[in-house]
């Protein structure tokens, strides 16, 4: 592998000084699980590699009043092995159980997952349905980007010079909310997303008509999506089949995807239509308390 | 180049301090500098298994993890399986139910089977399937490794 130095400040200032000193040399490392090869196969070159787990802001794990507080590097078993984000965030844990392998899971984080930017990032799409809020700190102070703006193209986002993410902030799910994210892959584990739909419902209090709605997509475009239009025309409506007929048929009509050995255009184009169908009754059933085995 | 470093660790219950250089994974560490050969090296990208050590007692593919990450850690390979005498049921199930053939994915498997039985003693074939998803095998076919494990499971139950 290429020769770096490589550095593991313990705050998050020396960690910004660092990375805005190298000046576009120097690269994050949160589980390596990307960029260890990706600097192997020569895909980044950098001269400094600046380890963020021993950062504590970018370890906070805390569900309370004000919703639930992830930070970057938080690696995806403490994730899916926590009560409280089962219960309420179940579209996040439902995509990092599917992260990889043990071996991967054991190490690889939310944070790099997004700021990988991969257009079929597993946990992205769960992020925008949950409503997650990236706080970004840099050498000009912190910033907030809610999660569908975060990526701009294939393996490129937001961050500028000297600036990494530090945590993502998702607000408190209401009562009678429910979510879940699945993804269409031909092998059973172990595979890149074909589709990947994320959803998150608010249903009113008789549980038979949407509050709100949101829907992420993921591998259908050059970045992951917020399927707006879609998630609107839910709000105010019975829980229907027709009414989430019609969700499915406005996510399809945005997505834009590649043609690859995954999977053809119009096959995705499909299976987002499917995808978000199922997703969302998932989504449902988790809200009004439907058992699931 | 890169100033090597001192890194200080826990390798299989002994204290361990060596020399690397940045660039340097555990896995090239645990076979170059310190002669653990038992770890295997198959794709280095972090998809076949073969170099998978307990890291802290969680399962990691050392070509994914650079070595001075391990500083103050706790690193368990293949070599800190079996007893002083003998066999870890683990290892005596996979000779039993013949669960290898060229055997290079085999200390692998056993380091993820650890984990795994370490976490959910009693797993069903689905969970044993789905864990052990991230260790790839060109030779048996999965089915006698399934069943290995499986085994092994009974057998610790048995023993307690
Ligand atoms: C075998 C295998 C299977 C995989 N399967 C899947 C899968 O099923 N689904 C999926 O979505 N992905 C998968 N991946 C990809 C990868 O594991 C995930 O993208 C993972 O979430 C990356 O997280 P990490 O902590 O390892 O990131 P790292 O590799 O440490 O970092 C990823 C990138 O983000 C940057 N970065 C990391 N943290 C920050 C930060 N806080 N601020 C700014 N920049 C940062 C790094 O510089 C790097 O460019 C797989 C990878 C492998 C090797
Ligand atoms: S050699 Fe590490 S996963 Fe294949
Ligand atoms: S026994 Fe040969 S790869 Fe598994």
């Amino acid at each position: 592998m290429r020769d770096f130095e490589y550095e593991a400040p313990v705050t998050l200032d020396a960690a910004v000084s660092l990375l805005a000193e190298h000046d576009g040399r120097a690269r994050p490392l949160a589980g390596g699980t990307d960029l260890i090869d990706h600097v192997r196969t020569g895909r980044l070159k950098p001269d400094l590699v600046v380890d963020l787990k021993k950062i504590p802001e970018l370890n906070v794990l805390e569900m309370g009043a004000g919703g639930l507080r992830l930070g970057a590097a938080v690696p995806c078993w403490r994730i899916y092995g926590h009560e409280g984000i089962i219960r309420d965030y179940s579209a996040l844990a439902d995509s990092v159980r599917i992260i990889g392998g043990m071996q991967i899971q054991n190490r690889a984080s939310v944070g790099g997952n997004l700021c990988n930017s991969g257009p079929a990032a597993d946990s992205t799409p769960a992020l925008i349905a949950l409503e997650a809020n990236c706080v970004i700190a840099g050498p000009n102070g912190r910033r907030e980007v809610p999660a569908e703006a975060f990526c701009t193209g294939p393996n490129m986002n937001v961050l500028s010079r000297g600036e990494l993410l530090v945590e993502l902030r998702f607000p408190p799910r209401p009562p009678k909310s429910g979510s879940h994210y699945r993804r269409f892959i031909p092998r059973n584990e172990m595979d890149i997303a074909v589709v990947g739909v994320g959803a998150a419902v608010v249903l009113d209090e008789s549980g038979e008509r949407f509050v709100s709605a949101r829907i992420g997509l993921g591998a259908v475009a050059a970045t992951p999506l917020f399927a707006r239009d879609a998630s609107d025309l839910l709000a105010g409506q019975p829980v229907s089949e027709e009414a989430i007929r019609r969700a499915a048929a406005a996510a399809r009509a945005i997505v834009r995807p590649i043609d690859d050995k995954r999977g053809t255009i119009e096959f995705r184009i499909h299976v987002t239509g499917v995808l978000v169908e199922r997703v969302l009754w998932m989504a449902v059933d988790r809200a009004r308390n439907v058992p699931h085995s | 180049m890169a100033r090597k470093r001192i890194v200080t660790t826990t390798i299989n219950g002994r204290k361990n301090e060596f020399l690397c250089e940045p660039r340097q994974t555990l896995l090239e560490v645990l076979r170059d500098v310190l002669d653990l050969t038992g770890t295997k090296e198959g794709c280095s990208n972090g998809n076949c298994g073969a170099c998978t050590v307990l890291l802290d007692g969680r399962a990691v593919d050392s070509c994914l993890v650079l070595a001075v990450e391990v500083d103050g850690a706790e690193v368990e390979t293949i070599e800190g399986v079996a007893p002083v005498e003998g066999l870890d049921p683990i290892q005596h199930a996979f000779l039993e139910q013949a669960a290898l053939q060229c055997g290079i994915c085999t200390p692998g498997f056993i380091m993820s089977a650890k984990a795994l039985l370490a976490e959910n003693p009693q797993p069903s074939e689905a969970e044993i399937r789905f864990s052990l998803a991230g260790n790839l095998c060109r030779c048996t076919g999965y089915d006698k490794i399934v069943r290995a494990v499986q085994q092994a499971a009974e057998t610790r139950v048995a023993h307690r």
